[in-house]
């Protein structure tokens, strides 16, 4: 028998030992999958999480698909905490792209200047995006839930509009492309030979800040009062509404800015390919790195693997890319599961005749 | 005449995934779970529909699987937020990610392939009627077994005694325990049924609606059915109401798309009028907060622990 047994107090070591449960489990059932598959397990392992680390380049690839991962579940772990549920960051992804792009294609190109300039509108798009469930939400007490999931269907299409149809480049033999951008609309490579750019820094930057905004400040610990215990918040002042705009558009804000880096570094330009799940993959990187900045660089770090062995599984082992979505899948599954282990110990007994004639 | 009979008949196809789906997803609400993963279960439906019809030649068999393949998915959700006692709300996100990557996966080999479509059962007579004849009496046979289904919810929570039981561990589970409910097996019979109807939604849309599998085909038609129980008020009357005014929005966006009138709208903003169109919905509904909390099972989302002695 096995019996679970409430704890005093949260294990706060399980906290940290979850995750790593959760991603070993979900490596075991990849290889499991594999080998069901017929693949060799080994060599889906080489594929997934050895091959791309080999080379400098893999490693800057790698480093590079981390930071849109990074970027949105930073946002969103700010709303999560406070019990936000924003899941419509892959739409804000969209309108930061789509903001920076304008920028790009008729603000000029002067160094620095355009980048800048680029950044700003990302920002306020994204987070303009977030703005409208949180104003349904504040106002209208609708689900922001559901309404930023349905805006990311219209973000979606809103992107295929524009590309399709008035930012699409003439000479492009009618693809649903913008013309790829000026060199001052692009940020700045960090290392030679490679893609990887100024992001990184963007990235460490958001990580910083939300760990201040919400491990430092007073109003972080207003939001961490306000996800934890709904009733102590309001008996200590909390205001709800100010919680869902802060949460939802920080959010859009940091989804927006990872947005504007996709359009602004290795894509170059807009197309109506520009979200790729980004979004929704950081609701999972999120919750893996625990809600905490240090974690959510880990679980991105980890999550870009998924998203790039995806890809190489496609060419090295014939099978779909979307492997890599059932893998994120099941690491939110086994995530969860394996965290009623904070709260509670397993105990394991022997059915004796006492209880099991007990029934 | 012709016109409005067509757009009425498309309507009621388009409105059938919607209602099975949000059916489901009431009566799994009803007892205080929230599942999110509609999407997912809708996915894997849809797929194992596909593959099932596909591989053994047979619609029954193809809607058998859908509705398996829902239910198994539903299954995982119940027992993490059961048992291992997770937030509903992630478990419910885990599914629908799960779920639709999964269809993804297991679909690949089958896109681009098409099944024969189900000849619709045209009821002598009745369906010779003005207008509605087609619309109601000249459907595919899942149109009319969903009526069904629908009536069943209906008389099963109006008047028998589970209908009664299911209410009361949604209303307060402690309260349902104490007098001698086994709440547990309620809420996992509750999310199991939402489940099985997901997928039966999702296996409605690969073989009855469009008899084929492509990535991305449910296209947030689950979360349109959750906005759906909101809408209705976790009222099953008013969830069909709701099914059949949002697949008439979808049907007229396609009418006037292909109309010969040549309206200059971009094709996608027409698209993207159902998805405009629950927001909307959503917004007229949740301002009656007095309304949604009446209504809203007031368990909804939290969890249950039996406390052994």
């Amino acid at each position: 028998m096995i019996r679970l047994e409430a704890r005093e107090a949260p294990n706060t070591t399980m906290r940290v030992v979850t995750p790593v449960l959760a991603i070993a489990l979900t490596i075991l059932t990849g290889l499991l999958i594999f080998a069901l598959l017929g693949k060799d397990p080994v060599r889906g392992f080489e594929v997934f999480f050895v091959n791309p680390l080999k080379t400098k380049y893999g490693i800057s690839e790698w480093l590079l698909k981390a930071t849109p991962l990074a970027l949105c579940a930073a946002g969103l772990a700010v709303g999560f905490r406070a019990s936000v549920w924003n899941i419509g960051a892959e739409g804000q992804f969209i309108l930061g792209a789509i903001g920076a792009t304008f920028v790009a294609l008729y603000a000029g190109a002067v160094p620095i200047l355009t980048l800048v300039l680029m950044v700003l509108a990302g920002v306020a798009a994204g987070a303009a995006w977030a703005a409208i469930p949180a104003f349904l939400k504040t106002r209208f007490n609708a689900s922001e839930i559901l309404v930023s999931l349905m805006l990311v269907y219209v973000a979606e299409l809103l992107v295929s509009w524009l590309v399709f149809g008035p930012l699409r480049d003439p000479m492009g033999f009618n693809f649903p492309q913008t013309v790829m951008f000026e060199p001052e609309a692009l940020l700045p490579i960090l290392l030679p030979g490679t893609r990887l750019n100024l992001v990184l820094g963007f990235v460490l930057m958001v990580l910083i800040a939300t760990y201040i905004l919400v491990f430092k400040t007073h109003l972080g610990f207003k939001m961490r009062v306000a996800g934890e215990s709904p009733n102590a918040a309001r008996y200590a002042g909390v205001p709800a509404r100010t919680m869902v705009w802060l949460g939802l558009l920080i959010g859009g804000a940091c989804a927006g800015l990872a947005g504007m880096a996709e359009v602004s570094g290795p894509m170059g330009q807009l197309t109506n390919k520009v979200g790729s799940g980004y979004g929704f993959a950081a609701i999972i990187v999120a919750f893996v790195g625990r809600l905490h900045p240090i974690g959510i660089g880990l679980a991105a770090l980890l999550m870009a693997l998924f998203f790039i062995g995806g890809e190489q599984a496609q060419q090295y082992l014939g099978l779909p890319g979307s492997i890599s979505k059932v893998f994120q899948g099941l690491l939110l599954f086994y995530l969860l599961a394996t965290d009623v282990l904070i709260n509670y110990r397993i105990r394991f007994t022997r059915a004796s005749a006492l209880t099991s004639g007990a029934r | 005449m012709e016109l409005l009979s067509a757009i009425l008949f498309a309507t009621v196809v388009a409105g059938t995934p919607l209602l099975l789906v949000a059916l489901g997803e009431l009566i799994c609400e009803k007892s205080g779970m929230l599942n999110l993963g509609a999407e997912g279960m809708m996915s894997v439906g849809a797929v194992a529909a596909f593959v099932m019809a596909f591989t053994f030649e047979s619609t029954l068999l193809g809607v058998a699987g859908g509705i398996v393949a829902g239910a198994l998915l539903s299954l995982v959700f119940a027992f993490i937020t059961v048992h291992l006692m997770a937030n509903q709300v992630a478990s419910g996100l885990a599914v629908a990610i799960f779920g639709v990557g999964l269809a993804a996966f297991l679909g690949k080999p089958f896109e681009a392939k098409v099944l024969p479509s189900v000849k619709p059962v045209e009821i002598p007579f009745l369906s010779e009627l003005p207008i509605i004849g087609q619309a109601l009496f000249a459907q595919q046979w899942m149109v009319y077994a969903t009526w069904v289904i629908f009536a069943g919810v209906v008389w099963f929570l109006a008047k028998t005694r589970g209908g009664l039981v299911l209410k009361a561990v949604g209303e307060s589970p402690e309260a349902a325990n104490a007098v001698g409910i086994d709440v547990i097996r309620v809420r996992y019979l509750a999310v199991l049924f939402g489940g099985a109807m997901a997928g039966l939604g999702g296996a409605f849309l690969s073989l009855f609606y469009t008899p084929m599998w492509a990535e991305g085909m449910v296209a947030g038609k689950g979360w349109i059915a959750l906005a759906l129980v909101v809408f209705a008020t976790w009222r099953p009357g008013r969830v069909l109401f709701g099914a059949y005014l949002f697949g008439g929005v979808m049907i007229a966006q396609l009418f006037v798309q292909s109309s010969p009138m040549q309206i200059k709208i971009p094709a996608q903003f027409l698209s993207a009028l159902p998805y405009i169109a629950t927001i909307v919905v959503l917004v007229l509904i949740s301002s009656n907060v007095k309304m949604i909390r009446l209504n809203s099972p007031a368990s909804l989302g939290k969890p249950f622990r039996k406390e052994r002695a």
